[in-house]
């Protein structure tokens, strides 16, 4: 079962000069085709400029396709009646938590989504209460958002998204301005919610780290999916993924090093535990 | 020319009134030419350390020596400070604010009081230093890539020809790639200017890549002051103040752990994979 399903899907961004003339177009989304199953993990890897963005804004009708269709749990974004439905369906979180924390308080912040909705507020704080501690937040509750460290500000802006009961969330970029530890946090939390509550995750990064676990991994280029696979396919692609100006883990790059040193080393080896094993092994 | 931290402590004042303690009591020396890496988890005082270098934030106890001159001194010259010591802030790019690419990177040395051939000159130079293309430097800042924005930022502060470049976070948001062009140059020009780099950075993959020297914040104080594998090789002591080492060092820990004999202190890629290879040639 899909819950998002795009089909020739193209978005262009125009550019235009002070008298309006249009000097330039730029195809960010060009004909992709692409389906995240229910309940998956899935990761889009792509440089700085690749169209990964602004594909994922078309998960929550951000963005609107100019030809083709996308489907959000059955709806198409298109279709204005749908339109709120398609945001509660599919949340977003943004790569700065500064911007997106609105409230006083850690617990105002996560019931505004739902408050606007017009959910009843018994319904809002049972909701509050359990979206904190699915990201490990409830003992936080009372704080004032300032008080906290990137990692758990970013925590609570998936609180908030989480409130809203999504199918799907999308995080552009969620670890990009934290510290290690909260970049661990956020994603333990991340992982946590797809196994726990079944929510499907479409996680966009450039830490390639990241990625191990997932289901399944996009690489866009050029506004296109290049590649697509388990990480381990994915990640056997060494010389291809840094021509597209990506990388691999650190571990998968280690025993690509070790190939060319002569070492007999399968491909695509994604954890150190892995690695241990295959050199313990000759 | 060498700065000196001599025992310099910050407090400020939290809207409650409550004093905040920034740094406590931290010294160190930076001498010429050192590639400094700087981290610590959010909140630990690297950017309040940095904003201290040049000046732009006032230690509350302690002083700072730039070439054996207090730099609180009544009489010193804090601007000049302000030109040898460049800053290049997180998210550079939202500063660019000229029409060109050209004129941004000219605005610095304008202000130095240089004339206008003069400007140019470091300008354009300061652009080649960070690999920027030609063609772009007359298009509007706002029109390029996030890659391309922050050279031209980091241009900017190259073009007041400083003797130390302080960056912090200077790779957050770009891809690996450009994380690895960036650093590369900046690695580059600090061999040929000879320049002091002090790197603040989240990633102990590029710290451990690229500086020769790592200083460790924790709660405003230095928790360590020493050599990539030194720092990492108390990677335990790193986890519970919120950072980590690099995964190589994990893999080279596990590795010796499990029987086969490395040197588990080596800290990049290509070094390990050289010292695995010979570890197992000895097997």
């Amino acid at each position: 079962m899909e819950i998002v399903r795009a089909k020739d899907v193209v978005y262009e961004y125009i550019r235009r000069d002070d008298e309006g003339n249009i000097v330039g177009i730029t195809k960010a989304v060009d004909h992709v085709n692409l389906g995240i199953n229910k309940g998956d993990f899935v990761a889009i890897l792509g440089h700085n400029g690749s169209g990964k963005s602004t594909l994922a804004k078309h998960f929550n009708a951000i963005f609107l396709p100019e030809e083709g269709t996308v489907w959000v749990d059955g709806m198409d974004t298109s279709d204005e009646e749908h339109l709120w439905d398609i945001r509660q369906s599919a949340g977003m979180v943004f790569q700065n938590p500064d911007n997106q924390i609105i409230a006083q308080v850690v617990e105002e912040d996560v019931g505004f989504g739902p408050e606007n909705i017009g959910v009843p507020t018994e319904e809002i704080w049972k909701r509050v209460e359990e979206s904190l501690k699915a990201v490990g937040m409830y003992e936080f509750r009372k704080y004032s958002p300032n008080k906290l460290s990137g990692g758990q500000k970013q925590r609570i802006s998936i609180a908030g998204v989480l409130a809203m009961k999504p199918k799907c969330i999308v995080l552009d970029e969620p670890t990009a301005m934290l510290d290690p530890k909260g970049r661990k946090e956020v994603l333990e939390a991340v992982h946590e919610l797809n196994k726990k509550e079944g929510v499907t995750v479409i996680l966009i990064t450039h830490y390639m780290e990241e990625v191990i676990d997932a289901d399944k991994v996009f690489v866009m280029d050029g506004g296109q999916v290049v590649m697509q696979g388990t990480p381990k396919q994915v990640f056997s692609l060494v010389d291809e993924l840094k021509e597209l100006r990506l990388d691999v883990p650190q571990v998968t790059l280690l025993a690509y090093e070790l190939k060319k040193r002569g070492i007999n080393l399968p491909d695509g080896i994604l954890t150190t535990e892995e690695l241990v094993q295959n050199l313990r092994g000759i | 020319m060498s700065l000196i931290v001599d025992h310099i402590s910050y407090t400020y004042d939290a809207k409650s009134g409550i004093p905040v303690v920034g740094l406590d009591d931290v010294s160190l020396v930076i001498p010429d030419g050192q590639f400094i890496g700087v981290i610590g988890h959010t909140g630990s005082g690297k950017s309040t350390l940095m904003q201290h270098l040049n000046g732009l934030l006032k230690a509350t106890s302690g002083t700072i020596y730039y070439n054996g001159e207090d730099i609180y001194e009544k009489g010193f010259d804090l601007k000049k400070l302000r030109s040898k010591v460049g800053l290049v802030f997180q998210y550079p790019e939202h500063q660019l604010f000229a029409e060109t690419v050209f004129a941004d990177v000219c605005y610095g040395p304008t202000n130095l009081g240089l004339s206008k051939k003069e400007c140019e000159l470091r300008a354009y130079d300061a652009l080649k230093k960070v690999g920027f293309p030609d063609d772009l430097i007359f298009t509007s800042p706002f029109e390029l890539s996030g890659g391309q924005k922050r050279r031209a930022a980091i241009a900017g502060v190259l073009a007041m020809k400083p003797e130390i470049l302080i960056l912090d976070e200077p790779t957050a948001g770009l891809d690996p790639k450009g994380r690895d062009e960036i650093l590369g140059q900046i690695k580059k020009l600090r061999q040929e200017e000879n320049i002091t780099v002090i790197l603040v950075s989240h990633s102990m993959d590029d710290v451990a890549e690229y500086v020769d020297r790592i200083v460790v914040l924790n709660h405003g104080k230095v928790f360590l002051d020493n050599t990539p594998g030194e720092v990492f090789k108390c990677y335990r002591e790193l986890e519970e103040i919120g950072l980590s080492a690099p995964q190589v060092t994990y893999i080279m820990h596990a590795l010796s752990e499990s029987g086969l004999k490395v040197n588990p202190e080596v800290t990049t890629i290509s070094e390990a994979a050289d010292e695995i290879a010979a570890a197992l040639k000895r097997c």
